[in-house]
């Protein structure tokens, strides 16, 4: 092996970043010859810049942030790659306490075991709101071009609910979510765990339905790299992909959670207690009191191609970020959205065989959308 | 005479916010305010109604702010983050600093220049100041593990000061280590074993 390679990467404290921190900590970017350095932030922003100026050579990012950046949009913006998957799921949809209570009452007892009922709940509650002339919801996402963000329009315009006329969408960080809805700022938020879990422990909130049960195994975070590192560091980038894959197999055998969640918890990592992480890692998530409930694939770091980035997925981003008017929509931008998440580098890496020509067309349905007949 | 500007800072350090407060009056501008908190900060700005907000980057609450500067209908103008776009070197030395800028669209980046630079020069000199007192802490830090790893060597070794501290340097030396760092570990492990 040559002389080892020193990659800098940012990340921002969710669990989702355990395939870059168990990569960096446990010695699997060490076996092969990488020397990961990374850095905390507190905000997809600061990503951003540090992508944008260079300071990173690739980051832990939201799945639309690449594609955003390729299509110029936002400050900064650095042509840049998704070469790996570093998460699928693991977001849930928390409603407040008094939100929860009006979609029980709209029924049925059960409502939160599939999307679809959770969603005629919520568009109950909703409707009623606004014939007694209450202002609309507030609902927090933590990044406009984010899967929480695209994922919860699509389940409440799926459910009857217009986002941009019956609810308000904002932004708030992370970690301010579970404070935020039990004070009372938020009606509702989508956003990683742990912060469901925690908001729920609090007594603030239900979680009424998951990422994983709107899209089964949509892409969450990917590494971000820009083109520059691709292009001038091909072998480190192997390196670190092959690196991160060893790392995100360690990460998805449940032998491994306790230590993984642990290791994840530490005061200079999401600085949480490691019994709140341990729901996201396993699907066994609280979702009210004394409720549990086992939602399948809830958040995936690996297996069945879990890892390889996906063209279809890519445009299919895409077309959610031009059906929110975040990017106009063209022929053009789906190809850039789709060489955007293109598995070449992966597939390279990995020695993996093609997995064969995806389709082309743009923002063709992927499939696990909970709205789509098996 | 064009209108002053209206420049708000956003810093939960609040003593850099009034280092560079003091810098920017200094300089003429005089409509300076400063946001320490991040509650009721949307309303702020609403109110405050801002040419300039110069954030620091580590601010968690950024993601939220630019969303509103995108979004928010209340917001009468646009704001973009810096201004000057093909001012790599700047934006670069910015970054570098911690700080971030957004602008009111249209304004002549002559104007904005040398707030930017300002705010950059007072972060730098701040940070200065906290690691020179990060430095001082650890070194009197290391000392102290030095002096008593020494006397536990002192000790358990029946040997003076001077061999004492001429063994924790070979360590050190063949360890590729700091001295201090082996006269802490020296000292944990000494605890460790229960004869402290």
């Amino acid at each position: 092996m040559a002389e080892s390679s020193f990659i800098r990467a940012g990340y921002v404290p969710l669990l989702d970043s355990a395939v870059l921190i168990a990569a960096a900590h446990m010695g699997f970017a060490e076996e092969r010859g990488v020397v990961l350095s990374l850095q905390r932030e507190t905000s997809w922003a600061t990503i951003r810049d540090r992508i944008g100026v260079g300071q990173f050579d690739c980051a832990h990012m939201l799945a639309p942030m690449p594609i955003a950046a390729n299509l110029g949009l936002g400050p900064l913006p650095v042509p840049m790659l998704a070469p790996m998957v570093l998460a699928l799921g693991g977001n849930g949809v928390t409603v407040s306490s008094a939100v929860a209570a009006k979609m029980q009452a709209a029924g049925p007892e059960d409502f939160d075991t599939a999307p679809g009922s959770a969603g005629r709940a919520f568009a109950a509650a909703v409707r009623q709101r606004a014939e007694k002339g209450e202002p609309p919801l507030k609902l927090a996402v933590v990044h406009r071009h984010s899967s929480h963000n695209y994922d919860l329009r699509y389940w409440l315009a799926a459910s009857g609910v217009v986002p941009e006329r019956d609810v308000e969408i904002t932004v708030v960080p992370p970690p301010l979510m579970p404070d935020a809805l039990a004070g009372g700022g938020i009606d509702g938020f989508c956003a990683g765990e742990p912060w469901g879990t925690i908001a729920v422990a609090r007594g603030a909130g239900r979680i009424v339905t998951s990422r994983a049960e709107i899209w089964r195994r949509g892409p969450e975070k990917v590494l971000g790299v820009t083109k520059t590192m691709a292009r001038d560091h091909p072998d480190a980038l192997e390196g670190l992909i092959l690196a991160l894959c060893e790392a995100a197999r360690w990460c998805a055998d449940p032998a491994n959670f306790e230590t993984l969640a642990r290791l994840l918890a530490a005061p200079d990592r999401l600085d949480v207690d490691a019994r709140t992480l341990l729901p996201g890692l396993t699907g066994r998530l609280e979702t009210a009191p004394g409720r549990q409930r086992e939602i399948p694939d809830f958040m995936v770091f690996f297996g069945d191609g879990a890892a390889r980035p996906d063209s279809d997925h890519g445009r299919w981003l895409y077309q959610q970020m031009t059906r929110w008017g975040d990017a106009p929509l063209s022929e053009e931008g789906a190809r850039i959205a789709g060489e955007t998440f293109s598995p070449a580098l992966f597939d390279a890496a990995t020695g993996a065989a093609d997995g064969g020509a995806s389709g082309e067309s743009p923002g063709e349905r992927p499939s696990g959308l909970f709205d789509t007949a098996p | 005479m064009t209108q002053p500007l209206n420049i708000l800072l956003v810093d939960d350090n609040g003593l850099r916010a009034s280092i560079i407060e003091e810098g920017l009056r200094d300089a003429g501008h005089a409509n300076v305010s400063i946001v320490t908190t991040v509650a009721g900060l949307v309303k702020r700005i609403e109110a405050l109604s801002p040419d300039v907000i110069v954030v620091d980057l580590e601010n968690p609450n950024r993601d939220q702010l630019e969303d509103f500067f995108q979004v928010s209908r209340t917001v009468k103008r646009p704001m973009a983050m810096f201004v000057d776009r093909s001012d790599t070197a700047e934006i670069e030395a910015a970054i570098e600093a911690g700080v971030s800028a957004y602008v009111v669209d249209g304004l002549k980046k002559e104007r904005i220049k040398p707030i930017l630079e300002m705010a950059i020069s007072r972060f730098n000199a701040v940070s200065r100041l906290a690691r020179e007192l990060a430095d001082a802490k650890s070194e009197l830090a290391e000392r102290k593990s030095v002096d008593r790893a020494k006397g536990i060597l002192m000790k358990a070794k029946k040997i003076d000061e001077d061999t004492a501290y001429k063994l924790l340097r070979r360590a050190a030396m063949n360890e590729n280590r700091r001295i201090g760092e082996v006269a802490a570990s020296l000292v944990s492990a000494y605890n460790l074993l229960g004869d402290a």
